[in-house]
């Protein structure tokens, strides 16, 4: 084994690794962050909220079952890198289809192994989240930094929502739902899909559109990127929720809020795993959920906004939930579609269905 | 929610196979949430060896024997309004299902905590289990519940070979198995009706070769429940979890996989209504999604301590806190400080966990592994990659291997190796990397095991790096890239073929060493306070020097036969001790059953294999002030030398007085100078040297080899041919580990624990033991204070403890056997560390001997630590501590006692009287003694003459005598006695396999004829009687202990 590759972060810092995927002019910037889920590395490449972000596994084996066709949360991949502590090159599972570094290669991704990934994670725990690039070892730093300051990196949700509209029929379904792609993860179609017909559009269709296609609700799913940027979007979102039930799934959720006159802000370092509590303020049960998000709703600007807190992080108390005063529109910052992660709150696909019922 | 005030918490007893130091520790963790909460808590527990059973964890101790009648006798003096059964494994459950049940509970006001009687019994009883299980849609093997032996030979009939047998109600799945023949099958299925409690088995279809993978749940009253870890056998179904290796988390499950097991373990929690911590076992096809539920064990467990320390989640603790009724999001998990334990850890490295089986002791033990648990204990690592974490719990083992190579297969064909796998044994996993060694193919060892081809990829990938080191330059890359797969400096050495002093060169010129990690339950997404650590190859480290006082304490490595959870006792006080003295404490350790692996216990916790360069890896970090290497037996001794050698202090006796009394030479000269009596000793270099030494020889001998521990093939022998029968064994005999020849003084024996400071010495205690020599110490019967010592005798071995303490210079603690015959007494060995009995002793004398010797180390004055010159006062009540052991789990062990340590565990029993006292101490010990009935002698005609009086008395007692042809006869022309004459087995139509088979006999009195030949009727019958739990003695001493306790018995009885 010889190091050849490093991660280079904005502030300097460097982490040694040995490449992997693609060469390494397909390299580019990303935010680099880190997921604490043992398992679901699939899922969790293929989800559209980690476009242009380079994910950092914490646990130090992956690829251990390959990867299946089974586990694609969306049609491609749009992250910009992979950095681990320890690929497996002979992956072992009945659904295996080829090793996780040979779709790497295929999706042109950069990645390193052999990462000293628990101190990467410690430095953006402690630093926050910050850009960085896959390099050679023998790159000079400085001037990786310099590229990574000048680099910007923003409006993901044009990048990875679908373009078109799509219809998908449900045998025996009575209502229709529009599902707004602003980066959707497969598995909230999949469980719509269950119970409904369902209508994916694209993140800008416009309120006259939806009117004309008249569903019973309108899902807002997830998607990357800092929910500010999407004031159009918000706009459009205000005016949907005087008309149709709404369920939010985390950037969904946080245009909810925004659209209610809300605050978001980026977080330190975010919250990306399947292990993160959050408890239910009506029920005060608490569930475990999967959870992939770098911005966050604001606790204080809740009241002003007329919306109800519904479901906080058991352990750093941030907003994970609202409902709409007065409104059948109610919002949740995790996944309950999980893929991966738990599925604890999977229920809340029903809640969706008693408030388009109420 | 109720405040309760005073909770009973119930023990787990003596170490058992299947039921081991995982209950001191979690039982210690429940009583330090009850001392947090202030709320007053009584425990009881016969086993002395456990800091749970330490005056300061409860308020109130009961070191009794834990049976109903005890229970409900301590119930009614303390009043408590709360019980805990739920820290004491399978005994404590059974116990307070069966007071529930009675009504005595409610009776007290006594409210069980923890999971509800119904939910206990749905889990634990199969049948309800699977009823439950079905309505819930959720798959169970395929299966029917058995109570006779007619219904079990209809469902051979429907289902067809191979079968597995899983008896109800017993522990660590005693009696069952997995059975490929009709022959099996019936054996198999008439033991296991007898051992269930319930007359119950399941006979199920082989799911054999399915994943086999745990989860771990925590779920409270509020119904939230959370997955504390999940983990993966590499050994498929088939064999019994505590006896396969275990990786955490999963490594080959797809998120689909994780979530679908991780929901099913969630509902049938859910459903049972569990409150607290549960083990749900699953199987996984590895072909597609199906999976089944295998079962569920509705308590802490030996699974819930490794996932505590694999994780850092302290399972028993928030446990403690569910059962007394909060919730999982009003707990602060400890390791953060900051988040609740209502989250599931997500951990960023790899942990190993392989058993630690008993057969480098019992060699004639049936090895082969299955639905019957055969470990006495565990070995846990950490590694940031596979190949690191599982070489490092390798050699872990102290089975003297430094990587995944076991010298035993080496030269062995491809042909004889899997012949050897397909016997699925201790031994496999080295046979199946043996096969890779040599070329084998994988998938034949797939097609064989089912041992899944990531694993064995995995070992390959180890296999191919010893291949590349033979044949490789070592430079700085390749070097860094094998020591980050965790390879030795020993087995790089070899396997590069230069000697280890120049791998050790190049690692220093290389400047490769290892750093430093965290354990902290999260994945570093959260800043830890508990300072828990590992160590690996890579490029950044966690480790921050600390300016204070640090003092290191080698632990005591996995329990095994001869070195138990004593050591651990004594390893934990030291470490008390050290803090109190305001040091701060490293442990080392790599046990994860174990309090001093608690993470709360020292300042400074490192789970790493106590391997000479692992630890001194971590003393070149930490830089300790000195080391402490008296409290983890052998083990910390054996790695004294390095230690010194490597320029650090040990603390205490010195290294040159260590092995002054561990060198057989040294040793003495030591006691001639000082004109102390000694048996007369030789040695043998060589098996040639044989002849040489005969003159000298005065038979009775007692052989070994030296540097054992527990005496491994230590034997009495009579006569020069058995002596050469004895060579003709696989020992390693040279000039280094010469052969030892004691003779045999057949006298009584006893015990010395002493704390010196070399000038002054302490006896806390003297011990007699009730077996005469020839019995291993840690097998005999041990009574407190001696009843059988004049004041002379008592004098000389003080006066002898003291000398010998001085002239080794001891500082610290140290133990002495003596042998008193004929006026004269005897020193057999000092040994300068804590014994097994320190516990025992400390506990029935009120000095905490670890502490105390720690002090001493640590400068402290020996007069104002309390102690005094001599022996310390005498309490007015009499101990007793009883072996236990675990034949039953050991099929082919040789139950006789001998100068090889067998047992597993000790109880104690204490009372006002020694009659008192022995009952106690067998009833713990699980003897069953009756009142009347038959009883059976069968003796060797050595022991004869001197068994008459003991025959006499049973006769007095209303015993019926019954014994074997010779005996019969003796007896009868002794004592005119009328004895049922028993044919011996195979003689007769009806013999005394029947009479055993049939529970005729209610105890056996059989002493050895000659050796200790396995394939012996003698042999036979004491396997049979213990099997059938019928009290079987081989000492005569204990039987007589055992007469004697009857009579007290029947005294006490009301007569008409």
């Amino acid at each position: 084994m010889i190091f050849n590759g490093k991660l280079v972060l904005e502030d300097g810092s460097e982490f040694r690794g040995v490449l992997i995927g693609a060469k390494l002019a397909k390299s580019e910037v990303g935010e680099v962050v880190f997921n604490t889920s043992m398992v679901g590395y699939q899922e969790i490449l293929s989800d559209p909220s980690y476009c242009d972000q380079i994910i950092c596994m914490t646990y130090p084996l992956i690829g251990n079952y390959g990867v299946s066709e089974e586990f694609f949360e969306s049609r491609d991949i749009f992250c910009k890198g992979l950095i681990v502590k320890d690929i497996c090159s002979y992956p072992s599972h009945f659904s295996n289809d080829k090793t996780l570094e040979s779709l790497l290669k295929e999706k042109e991704l950069c990645g390193l192994t052999n990462v000293d990934t628990r101190a990467l994670t410690k430095k953006l725990r402690e630093h926050g989240t910050i850009k960085g690039m896959v390099v050679s070892i023998n790159k000079d730093t400085s001037e990786v930094v310099a590229k990574l300051k000048n680099s910007v990196l923003e409006k993901q949700v044009s990048k990875v929502s679908f373009s078109g509209e799509q219809i998908f029929e449900t045998r025996g379904a009575e209502k229709h739902i529009v599902l707004y792609d602003f980066g959707s993860k497969n598995n909230i179609l999949e469980n719509l899909k269950k119970s409904y017909k369902v209508t994916v559009v694209p993140f800008d269709t416009s309120f006259k559109r939806i009117k004309e296609i008249n569903p019973d609700g309108i899902c807002l799913s997830n998607g990357p990127g800092d929910p500010e940027e999407l004031q159009d979007v918000i706009g459009v979102v205000k005016q949907l929720q005087e008309e149709y039930p709404i369920f939010g799934i985390c950037l969904g959720h946080q245009l909810l809020a925004l659209a209610n006159g809300a605050k978001t802000e980026k977080m330190l370092y975010g919250h990306r795993g399947g292990n993160h509590p959050v408890k239910d303020l009506e029920t005060g049960k608490v569930y475990i959920s999967s959870q992939n998000h770098g911005y966050v709703v604001t606790d204080d600007s809740l009241e002003q906004a007329n919306l109800i807190p519904w479901f906080i992080n058991v352990n750093d108390k941030t907003v994970e939930g609202i409902k709409v005063k007065d409104k059948a529109a109610i919002s949740v910052q995790f996944h309950p579609e999980h893929c991966p992660g738990p599925r604890d709150t999977n229920f809340l696909f029903n809640e969706f269905k008693k408030l388009m019922e109420s | 929610m109720k405040k309760y005030k005073k909770v009973l918490v119930i023990g787990s007893g003596p170490i058992i196979i299947g039921q081991a130091a995982e209950f001191d520790y979690s039982g210690s963790q429940c009583l330090q949430v009850l001392k947090e909460l202030g709320i007053k808590s009584i425990l009881i527990n016969s086993n002395p060896a456990t800091i749970m059973t330490d005056e300061t964890m409860a308020d109130v101790v009961y070191l009794e024997p834990i049976t109903d009648e005890f229970v409900k006798k301590i119930v009614i003096k303390e009043r408590p309004d709360a019980v805990l059964s739920s820290f004491g494994g399978q005994t404590a459950l059974n116990i307070s299902k069966s007071l529930a049940e009675s009504g005595f509970f409610s009776k007290y006001n006594v409210d069980v905590l923890g999971s509800n009687l119904e939910t206990i019994k749905t889990a634990e009883d199969r049948f309800l289990f699977r009823e439950k299980m079905m309505m819930m849609g959720i798959a169970v093997p395929e299966g029917q519940i058995v109570s006779t032996m007619e219904k079990g030979a209809e469902v051979l009939k429907e289902y067809g070979l191979p079968l597995i047998i899983r008896p109800a109600y017993t522990l660590g799945g005693a009696g069952g198995g997995l059975v490929h023949t009709e022959e099996e099958f019936h054996e198999i299925l008439s033991k296991g009706l007898h051992l269930s409690s319930i007359t119950q088995c399941l006979v199920e279809k082989s799911i054999a070769g399915y994943k086999e993978v745990e989860y771990e749940v925590i779920r409270d009253r509020d119904d939230n429940t959370v997955i504390i870890c999940n983990m993966e056998n590499i050994d498929p179904v088939g064999i019994h979890t505590g006896d396969s290796i275990v990786i955490a988390p999963s490594q080959t499950l797809s998120d689909t996989d994780y979530q679908n097991l991780r929901d099913l373990s969630i509902n049938v929690v859910k459903a049972l209504k569990i409150e607290g911590a549960c083990n749900v076992q699953l199987a996984l096809d590895p072909h597609s999604k199906d999976c089944i539920i295998i079962e569920v064990n509705p308590r802490v467990s030996r699974s819930s301590a490794l996932a505590s320390k694999a994780t850092g989640y302290p399972i028993a603790k928030i446990s403690t806190f569910i059962a007394l009724g909060q919730c999982l999001d009003e707990i602060i998990n400890p390791i953060t400080g900051k988040t609740y334990a209502s989250f599931e850890p997500s951990i960023d490295y790899i942990v190993s966990k392989i058993p630690r089986w008993p057969f480098d002791k019992f060699h004639t033990a049936n090895r082969k592994l299955g639905s019957q648990m055969k470990a006495t204990g565990e070995v846990m690592a950490l590694g940031r990659t596979f190949e690191e974490s599982f070489l490092k719990a390798v050699r872990s083992l102290e089975l003297k291997y430094d990587h995944l190579q076991d010298p035993y297969f080496t030269g062995w064909n491809k042909e004889e190796l899997l012949d050897y796998i397909a016997k699925q044994d201790d031994r496999r996993i080295f046979a199946v990397t043996e096969f890779l060694r040599i070329g084998g193919d994988l998938e034949v060892i797939y097609e064989k095991t089912m041992i899944d081809r990531f694993f064995l990829n995995k070992f390959l990938k180890i296999i191919k790096v010893e291949q590349r080191l033979a044949k490789e330059e070592l430079d700085e890359n390749f070097l860094y890239y094998v020591k980050s797969l965790g390879f030795t400096s020993s087995a790089i050495a070899r396997f590069s073929h230069i000697p280890i002093e120049e791998v050790e060169k190049k690692l220093e010129t290389y400047k490769i060493s290892p750093v430093v990690k965290l354990v902290d339950s999260c994945a570093a997404e959260f800043p830890a306070v508990t300072p828990y650590f590992y160590q690996t190859y890579e490029q950044y480290d966690e480790f921050e020097a600390e300016p204070e006082k640090k003092i290191a304490i080698i632990g005591s490595g996995p329990i095994r036969i001869g070195q138990g959870i004593e050591f651990d006792y004594s390893c934990v006080h030291s470490l008390l001790a050290c803090r109190k003295r305001g040091y701060k404490t490293i442990m080392i350790n790599n046990n994860p059953e174990t309090c001093s692996t608690d993470f709360s216990m020292s300042d400074r916790l490192y789970f790493e294999p106590l391997f000479n360069e692992d630890v001194l890896n971590i003393l070149k970090r930490e830089k300790p002030e000195g080391v402490i290497v008296q409290f983890g037996g052998q083990t910390s001794i054996n790695l004294a030398q390095e230690i010194h050698d490597a320029g650090f202090k040990i603390l205490g006796t010195t290294i040159e007085n260590i092995s002054k009394s561990e060198d057989r030479k040294q040793f003495e000269k030591l006691l001639d100078d000082q004109a102390i009596n000694r048996p007369i000793a030789l040695t043998l270099s060589s098996r040639d040297e044989l002849d040489s030494i005969l003159p000298q020889l005065v038979f009775p001998v007692m052989v070994r080899p030296s540097f054992v521990l527990g005496g491994q093939f230590m034997e009495i022998i009579h006569e020069e041919d058995d002596l050469r029968q004895y060579l003709k064994q696989d020992i390693l005999i040279n000039d280094d580990a010469p052969l030892l020849l004691d003779q045999y003084i057949e006298g009584l024996e006893i015990e010395v624990d002493g704390i010196s400071d070399g000038e002054n010495v302490c006896i806390p205690g003297i011990m007699e033991h009730i077996e005469r020599a020839g019995v291993h110490s840690g097998d005999s019967m041990a009574v407190y204070p001696p009843v059988r010592l004049f004041d002379n005798v008592k004098e000389t071995v003080i006066e002898m403890t003291t000398k010998l303490a001085k002239a080794l210079s001891i500082k610290g603690i140290f133990n002495i056997q003596y042998m008193y015959k004929k006026g004269k007494v005897y020193v057999i060995e000092v040994n300068p560390r804590a014994s097994r009995t320190v516990p025992f002793l400390s506990k029935m004398t009120g000095i905490s001997m670890a502490q105390a010797a720690t002090d001493l180390m640590l400068g402290a004055n020996f007069h104002d630590i309390g102690l005094v010159n001599g022996l310390y006062k005498t309490p007015d009540f009499f101990s007793v501590k009883v072996p236990v052991f675990s034949f039953d789990k050991l099929i082919g062990v040789e139950p006789a006692l001998g100068p090889e340590m067998k047992s597993t565990g000790e109880v104690i029993g204490r009372d006002k009287s020694l009659s008192l006292a022995l009952y106690k101490g067998l009833l713990a010990a699980g003897i069953e003694l009756p009142h009347y009935g038959n009883v059976l002698f069968t003796l060797s005609d050595r022991d004869k003459d001197e068994t008459i009086d003991l025959v006499e008395k049973f006769e007095r007692l209303g015993f019926l005598l019954h014994a074997t042809e010779g005996t019969a006869k003796y007896i009868k022309d002794k004592t005119g006695f009328d004895v049922k004459v028993v044919p011996k087995i195979g003689s007769a139509e009806y013999n005394l396999e029947n009479y055993i088979l049939d529970g005729k006999l209610d105890a056996i009195i059989n002493t050895l004829s000659k050796g200790k030949k396995s394939n012996t009727d003698g042999f036979y019958l004491r396997r049979a009687a213990m099997e059938r739990k019928i009290p079987c003695f081989t000492s005569i001493d204990t039987a007589r202990v055992f007469a004697d306790v009857i009579e007290y018995r029947k005294k006490q009885e009301m007569s008409v």
